[in-house]
């Protein structure tokens, strides 16, 4: 296993690239560790593919240079590059057995038989496969065909990372939990270093020990999935982390309190201090959770008019109006009821963050 | 306008598709499939849809019989999983091809494309071609050109399963206002109990072919009919312990007893199978009466706000949900607690019979 720096990379699809904006992938300097779990999280269309495709080979950066434990493979392909990788859909040889398909990346690298034994047999005992080893790999159901490409994957020991691209989108739901599962497993095992791609905050989040959440072509903030939850570096993850994301509301700074036109909010000492030193556009952001709603008054609670409320049956999602047309959303665990015309909004003072020009203001 | 289907099967080759389906539809319902790949919801629209027809059963429009009917006669539009749009044709042609071919004046149509265009925030694409929108562009072209027509069939099939889950939650949002404008009848198949859920309305739980349990969304969440459907309806799956009802005690696992007090009481000595759902374990007792239950952590998953802990309970797997991020071993011991309020007693052949008193059903 491999440690992955990203010298100085770029990408642009357009053969001379004037400005920011023509380029796919903008400036990208990162060192990833030897056996590290990370995750590539952003919306369809912000690089996390093309920064996937350069690691692998698929692709040559515009510019920049991509180094596997400090040895430059910028310009090789990626058969030369010793990577696995695991696609959205699983990629087998319907008419092989579950062993065969496991075994053939061994025997093509020319390993003998008795080490591609062992370490097929290894393999498949992670994955719950023992069972199935002698079955033709075309009567298996979707989820079973994933975990062999997994397998597929897993298989050879002298990869240099193991890529995953949106490994579980075609698996159902309560499939996808006992796959997330043997993956984070496989990785405290074997201690690979993986980087899987994906959409979905949930995948990455529990997947990753990492997170690199891409927007526009960028990184934008690269933390643990603690981090990305409770100081958000930028809005975008403030937005795109949480379901529903995180609550914005633009507002003056008067002392301890932030203004929401005419509604004070209560800040604490060390939020207040940041948004002293603050310039730009300021904006408070506060999580659905971390919104209390009351139906009477209590310290420190601004009135709102609730919209609607949605019941999730873990929970309820309840929709308020505060002010004129401030829309914030509050996360109401199970059994706690709701007002439901006239609330209270109280916000919690340690989960206030700050925003300036969507950037987060931190010491 | 109202449908019913009755009895309604479809075998292919060998395979049985749907077995023995009868359901009833009234305008301005919200009707959910909710089941897991290849549980026949597709199968069963399409026949909603007069794409294919029963191999027994009838279906009915007001009473009258349309089993059979070709979907060009009635007035129906479907979305699919796939984005399906004619990639020749801009998003206002592909928006207003269905009002085309029903042969509306120019000037009424550019009106309602406009309209549907808005709903799905596609205003400023209206003359791109299908191909520079991205994949949620996309989506939200087919389902405008569904809901362009005032159709009283409006069937989708998983919609929104090849979004990304931030565009999901908005278009959840935004369908359930665009359903509640609309006197039509919607069917939507989902595979996942939070999408049911957050779009509410009637459910019928599906699998293998067959419909399992049908009523009001959130009441068939907190009274699942058998453990089958509590299965299909929770995510992350529903814990399921054996126990055993003997004397005055309830014992889970070989370590615990339960006092069979309040809604409990009833009943008799026997096997048993407790269903509790992940959220309704603590790391930390909630109320003086809960029972504490000690187990192996196999695993730890954080997503941001909450932890799920995969736990090993005497060979029992099971998973704990707790808000807040925790780190704790693997392989260490933990200790979790359950209100006894919040568990779902089912019999050994899977059927319910009680479900907690705290239940809001």
């Amino acid at each position: 296993m491999a440690e992955i720096t990203l010298d100085n990379v770029a990408h642009s699809y357009i053969a001379n690239p004037k400005n920011e904006t023509d380029y796919a992938l903008r400036l990208i300097d990162n060192i990833w560790k030897d056996g590290g779990a990370y995750a590539l999280l952003g919306p369809s269309g912000c690089g996390k593919t093309t920064l996937l495709n350069i690691i692998s080979g698929l692709l040559t950066p515009s510019k920049g240079r991509v180094l596997f434990d400090g040895k430059e493979v910028t310009g090789l392909p990626p058969e030369k590059r010793n990577i696995a990788q695991v696609f959205q859909f699983p990629v087998l040889y319907d008419t092989m057995s579950v062993y065969n398909n496991l075994a053939f990346p061994l025997k093509n690298r020319g390993f003998n038989k008795i080490d591609i034994e062992k370490r097929v047999l290894e393999v498949a005992e992670i994955l719950d496969l023992t069972d199935s080893l002698n079955k033709k790999a075309a009567r298996l159901t979707a989820d079973a065909k994933q975990k062999i490409s997994l397998g597929r994957g897993l298989v050879r020991s002298d990869v240099a990372a193991i890529l995953f691209d949106e490994p579980l989108t075609v698996i159902d739901p309560h499939l996808k939990w006992q796959l997330r599962c043997k993956l984070k497993q496989v990785h405290e095992q074997l201690k690979l270093t993986l980087l899987y791609v994906t959409h979905d905050q949930v995948e990455a989040l529990t997947f990753a020990d990492h997170v690199i959440v891409m927007y526009e072509g960028g990184i934008v903030q690269i933390g643990t999935p603690q981090e990305l939850f409770e100081n958000p570096s930028h809005k975008f993850v403030g937005y795109f982390i949480g379901s529903p994301g995180m609550n914005f509301l633009p507002c003056t700074l008067e002392g301890s309190h932030a203004m929401v036109g005419d509604i004070a909010i209560k800040l604490n000492e060390e939020t207040a201090a940041l948004g002293a030193k603050a310039q730009g556009k300021i904006e408070l952001g506060i999580r659905p959770l971390y919104l209390e709603i009351h139906d009477t008054q209590v310290q420190g609670s601004v009135p709102g008019i609730v919209k609607s409320i949605e019941d999730h049956g873990n929970y309820k999602i309840i929709t308020v109006t505060l002010g004129k047309d401030h829309i914030l959303r509050a996360r109401l665990p199970e059994g706690k009821s709701s007002p439901s015309k006239n609330a209270w909004l109280r916000f919690s003072e340690n989960w206030i963050r700050l925003f300036s020009d969507d950037i987060l203001l931190k010491n | 306008m109202s449908i019913s289907i009755e009895n309604i099967s479809l075998h292919v080759g060998d395979e049985t598709y749907l077995k023995d389906i009868s359901l009833d539809f009234d305008s301005g319902s919200i009707n959910i499939f909710l089941g897991r790949t290849l549980a026949g919801k597709t199968s069963l629209l399409r026949i909603l849809a007069g794409l294919d027809r029963p191999s027994k059963g009838r279906i009915f429009v007001d009473g009258k019989d349309v089993t059979g009917v070709s979907v060009r006669k009635r007035n129906i539009s479907m979305v699919y999983q796939q984005f399906i749009n004619y990639p020749s044709f801009t998003v206002f042609d592909n928006i207003a091809s269905p009002l085309k071919v029903a042969g509306m004046a120019k000037s009424v149509i550019e009106g309602k494309v406009k309209e549907a265009a808005a709903m799905l925030h596609l205003e400023d694409m209206l003359d791109r071609m299908p191909i520079e929108l991205s994949g949620g562009q996309q989506q939200r072209c087919a389902i405008a050109r569904a809901l362009v027509k005032d159709t009283n069939l409006l069937l989708l099939d998983e919609p929104l399963v090849n979004l990304d889950y931030k565009l999901r939650e908005e278009l959840q949002i935004d369908l359930q206002e665009i359903f509640a404008q609309r006197n039509a009848i919607v069917v939507y198949t989902s595979t996942e109990p939070a999408e049911a859920l957050k779009l509410g309305g009637s459910i019928a739980v599906l699998d293998e072919g067959q419909v399992l349990q049908t009523g009001i969304t959130s009441e068939v969440f907190h009274k699942p009919a058998t453990i089958k459907v509590a299965e299909v309806f929770s995510d992350p799956p529903i814990n399921l312990i054996d126990c055993k009802v003997e004397g005055p005690g309830f014992h889970l696992g070989h370590d615990v007893t339960i006092p069979l007090t309040m809604y409990m009481k009833s009943l008799t000595s026997g096997d048993y199978i407790v269903g509790i759902r992940s959220n309704h374990l603590h790391l930390t007792p909630q109320n003086e009466t809960d029972i504490a239950i000690e187990a192996i952590l196999d695993l730890a998953e954080i997503n941001g706000s909450e932890t799920f802990f995969h736990v090993n309970y005497t060979g029992t797997k099971l998973v704990v949900q707790e808000l807040g991020v925790y780190s704790k071993k693997i392989d260490s011991k933990i200790l979790f607690y359950f209100d006894p309020a919040n568990l779902f007693v089912f019999s050994k052949a899977g059927e319910l019979i009680l479900s907690p008193k705290n239940a809001s059903a």
